[in-house]
């Protein structure tokens, strides 16, 4: 059994069906990207994962059990972690903060805790801590040391991708889901974040579906590639197979007028 | 550069500032804000209440005139004699405008449409001086008081500091006369009391003029030193903070029990007031300030705590006296005290905030207002219905409420000394809930939820416990406030929970500084202990007609100028002026470190 199995899924936003009868599975394991041009329904797919939409139709199964119906936090609880296209950082929070804050469903202290410091609060902060200040040293030190304590909104654009997928990381997801991770990188900062995406499969163990427009990038990660064109499967495979695929290529150069 | 000329100004723009700041007076006139706080002396004979609001318009519409926006880039204008010209020219306008009403004034008589019409406003307006003086005086106080104005901005940044210093030393001393007169009374310096305020209230001129002169002294001889305490404290080692920290709780703790007893009857009510107030803004702080929910309904809880502890300890309560239901079924539980009650009324506000949270909770912003306001009204006429009446008094109340009984005294109305102690033990408890869940796992998730709430979700947190935490915490500490009130007034009446509860106490929480603790309290102790809560009077009592109008007046320029509150939320404060932030962020250098992030910032 695969970790996420996607069967006939469908959605439409008024009269454009955005995702049309998908199917598509994640073994435990594997680094699966998303290509497919622009509009192609990619983010979307992550949004019907992770909760922010429902699928008219179809079923997403996640270890087997569906995840439809089911809220964004518990479906983050359930194991699915993800980062955001346009960078939806908690701005105002502090770097640790926004790392702290992600451990929420993994953590339970709620008033009493904290009102009379128990030892289990107490144990708990200390774990949170760790664990932010674990997963924010994946990155060097980029966001450590003084940064910690400063407000995300001061971060550079690289960083602040840094800090998403950080923050993804925090929620100690089985299925670690990046939409775009090196979107606004230069090539020197893409290879850097290649080489990491690897050991978030080795050192951390998680399974990956990445979105991506950088090809060098899906090249040198993915184990398979999953091409959306209209919200539809138009390709899978290897990067060798997809990348020569004629349909792939007409969908990135577009049809000819007399094709349609 | 050449010097600018005195008449470089834009006189169109200095008179209708200055036409803005006589219909200004002129409508403080009408509604009887300026006679009214004519009674209270500030500096006898020099300065009233009333003067000071009159004098203060020309002088802000000097101000205003004389400024000149700098855009980014631009050269800052040069000072000088131009912004007094242009001061002048506004107060001149207002003051002009004044005299023709001042004629208006002597020659129609409007008196039975407007109260205020009359001979005591055309007095106080034309400084005594009759119609003909009235004119040439108004127009005369207006354009010296426009030039000062405008003088403002030709002053360094340095005197202008040092000026403010001594502007509010002295009104300080005016208007905390109460408690200063109290405390030397109480340690034996009744004459220095004497000496210092006149008979018919108000410093008399020559301590005025000497408090001046110390401030001037402190301000001088301290420069700087403020900010440099700041810094040590801030560069220091964590067990030395510690440590300061620990002696100011200490002084602290000393103060709030040593004031007190300095201080009569009056002035200690007004400080126990405040206190059921800072109890009340702390809590309705979780709610709005911290998790971002516009609760406009919040005095529902303060209804339900006091009414909870009327219901629990009053022998005579209602529904023990009447055959209702209620009696038949709870007739067995004896009459409580205080301290017992308290846990049960907790537990019920907790409860009700819980059944009100959860269906309101999922909504978002107006909605959640406009429900919350619904709710704190539909508790209101609950208690007020004639169906809960044999039970809960209806109009009539609940009356003879026991007080506090602690042992060794207790704790009533009669004794508001005694009552500021118990709001202050709640008031101390009160903060250190409210730090340590702002500080917790739930605190975090509060804030994530108010700067981003499905973002937040999607990263794992429950919004609707999280949310419905922060609202029941706040019903906690409302019930608080409104135990303590109950043993205080001893009587409970619907009227006592008006929706302008809970706009006064969102005004205090705005103003003060919404999600920062010591600005929350600085709010209610500024506003409640000056102006007075709904129904409480402040130190100046004068103003209790006018209330609302200054809340309104004050929240509105809290609103345009300083949105982040007195005593702002660091993080409030960058969310609301986000641009500066990065700007000085940047000129900090707090630039990129490493190339890469050159190459993208
Ligand atoms: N909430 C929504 N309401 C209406 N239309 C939507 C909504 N979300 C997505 N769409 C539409 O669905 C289509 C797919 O959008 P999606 O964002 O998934 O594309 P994408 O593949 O992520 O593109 P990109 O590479 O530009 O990020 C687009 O036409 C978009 O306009
Ligand atoms: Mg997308």
């Amino acid at each position: 059994m695969s970790l996420l199995d996607i069967n006939n899924v469908t959605i439409t936003f008024g009269g454009l069906t955005a995702i049309d009868d998908l199917n598509f599975h994640v073994d435990e394991g594997e680094i699966v990207s998303v290509i497919g041009p622009n509009g192609a329904g990619k983010t979307t797919f992550f949004n019907l994962i992770t909760g922010l939409s429902t699928p008219d139709s179809g079923e997403i199964l996640l270890d087997g059990e569906s995840l439809i119906g089911l809220d964004p936090n518990e479906i983050t609880a359930r194991g699915v972690g993800r980062t955001f296209q346009n960078v939806r950082l908690f701005p105002q929070m502090t770097i640790l903060e926004n790392v702290m804050v992600a451990q929420h469903c993994r953590t339970n202290q709620k008033v009493l805790g904290p009102i009379f410091r128990t030892k289990a609060y107490k144990e708990e902060e200390a774990l949170i801590r760790k664990n932010a200040e674990e997963v924010l040293g994946f990155f060097g030190t980029r966001l450590t040391g003084y940064r910690l304590n400063q407000p995300a909104f001061v971060l550079s654009y690289a960083n602040r991708r840094r800090l998403e997928i950080a923050r993804a990381m925090a929620t100690q997801p089985r299925l670690l889901m990046l939409d775009e991770p090196v979107a606004g990188m230069n090539p020197m900062e893409t290879a850097e974040l290649t080489e990491l995406i690897g050991k978030l499969r080795s050192e951390w163990g998680f399974t990956i579906v990445i979105i991506e427009h950088d090809m060098r990038l899906v090249r040198d990660v993915s184990d398979r590639v999953v091409v959306l064109d209209h919200g539809e499967t138009i390709a899978q495979g290897s990067y060798e197979h997809v990348s020569t695929h004629p349909d792939v290529i007409e969908a990135y150069l577009g049809r000819s007028a007399g094709d349609k | 550069m050449s010097t600018r000329s005195a008449t470089d100004i834009d006189p169109k723009h200095s008179v209708s500032v200055g036409l803005i700041a006589g219909i200004s007076i002129i409508f403080m006139g009408l509604v009887g804000l300026a006679v009214g706080l004519n009674e209270r002396i500030l500096i006898d004979p020099i300065l009233s209440l009333g003067y000071l609001f009159l004098l203060a318009v020309p002088l802000g519409a000097g101000y205003i005139a004389a400024n000149e926006t700098v855009l980014e880039g631009m050269q800052a204008p040069e000072k000088g004699t131009r912004d007094i010209v242009a001061g002048a020219l506004a107060g001149l306008a207002g003051g002009a405008m004044v005299g023709l009403f001042l004629i208006l004034l002597d020659t129609v008589d409007l008196s039975e449409k407007m109260p205020a019409w009359g001979d005591r406003l055309l007095d106080m307006l034309s400084f005594n001086q009759g119609v003909g003086g009235g004119v040439v005086v108004a127009a005369l106080v207006g354009t010296v008081l426009g030039a000062l104005g405008g003088a403002i901005h030709v002053l360094k940044d340095e005197p202008r500091r040092v000026i403010k210093i001594v502007i509010i030393s002295v009104l300080s001393f005016a208007i905390l006369e109460a408690i200063v007169d109290d405390v030397l009374g109480e340690i034996g310096l009744k004459p220095v009391a004497k000496f210092l305020y006149s008979k018919s209230g108000g410093l008399s001129v020559l301590p005025a003029i000497l408090v001046g002169i110390v401030a001037l002294g402190f301000a001088i001889g301290f420069k700087g030193k403020g900010d440099e305490l700041k810094t040590r404290y801030d560069t220091m080692e964590e067990a030395e903070r510690k440590q300061v920290n620990k002696y100011a709780l200490i002084a602290v703790v000393v103060a709030a029990v040593v004031l007190p007893m300095l201080l009569g009857k009056i002035v200690n009510e007004l400080l126990a007031n405040v206190g059921l107030f800072v109890l009340l803004a702390l809590g309705l702080n979780i709610v709005v300030g911290r998790a971002g929910i516009l609760d406009i309904g919040y005095v529902a809880f303060f209804a339900v705590g006091a009414y909870g502890m009327a219901v629990l300890t009053t022998p005579e309560a209602p529904w023990r006296i009447n055959d209702t239901l209620v009696h038949d079924i709870f007739g067995w539980l004896p009459v409580l005290p205080w301290l017992v009650a308290l846990p049960i009324v907790v537990v019920m506000t907790g409860f009700v905030g819980l059944l009100i949270g959860t269906p309101v909770i999922r909504m978002r912003g107006d909605y959640l207002a406009i429900v919350t306001l619904g709710f704190g009204e539909i508790i209101r006429l609950l208690f007020l219905s004639d169906w809960l009446s044999p039970t809960l008094g209806g109009s009539q109340g609940i009356r003879n409420i026991p007080g506090v009984n602690v042992g060794v005294t207790e704790i009533n109305g009669t004794k508001p000394q005694y009552v500021f102690y118990l709001v202050a033990v709640f008031v101390a408890i009160a903060i250190y809930i409210s730090h340590q869940m702002e500080t917790s796992r739930i605190g975090r998730a509060w804030m994530a939820i108010r700067e981003d709430e499905p973002v937040a979700e999607a990263m794992g947190i429950n919004t609707v416990t999280t949310k419905l935490i922060a609202f029941v915490t706040g019903a906690v500490l409302a019930s608080f406030s409104g135990a303590i009130f109950a043993a205080k007034v001893g009587s409970t009446f619907p009227n006592s929970f008006l929706l302008l509860v809970s706009i006064i106490i969102l005004v205090v929480v705005i103003v003060g500084g919404m999600g920062n603790i010591p600005g929350v309290i600085l709010g209610a102790v500024v506003l409640i202990g000056i102006l007075g809560g709904p129904k409480q009077p402040g130190l100046l009592a004068e103003f209790s007609q006018f209330k609302l109008l200054i809340y309104g007046a004050l929240l509105v320029f809290m609103m345009l100028k300083k949105p982040e509150g007195l005593l702002p939320n660091a993080a409030r404060t960058r969310e609301l002026h986000i641009d500066e932030a990065l700007q000085d962020a940047w000129l900090k250098g707090d630039k990129p470190s490493s190339e890469d992030e050159v190459a993208t910032a």
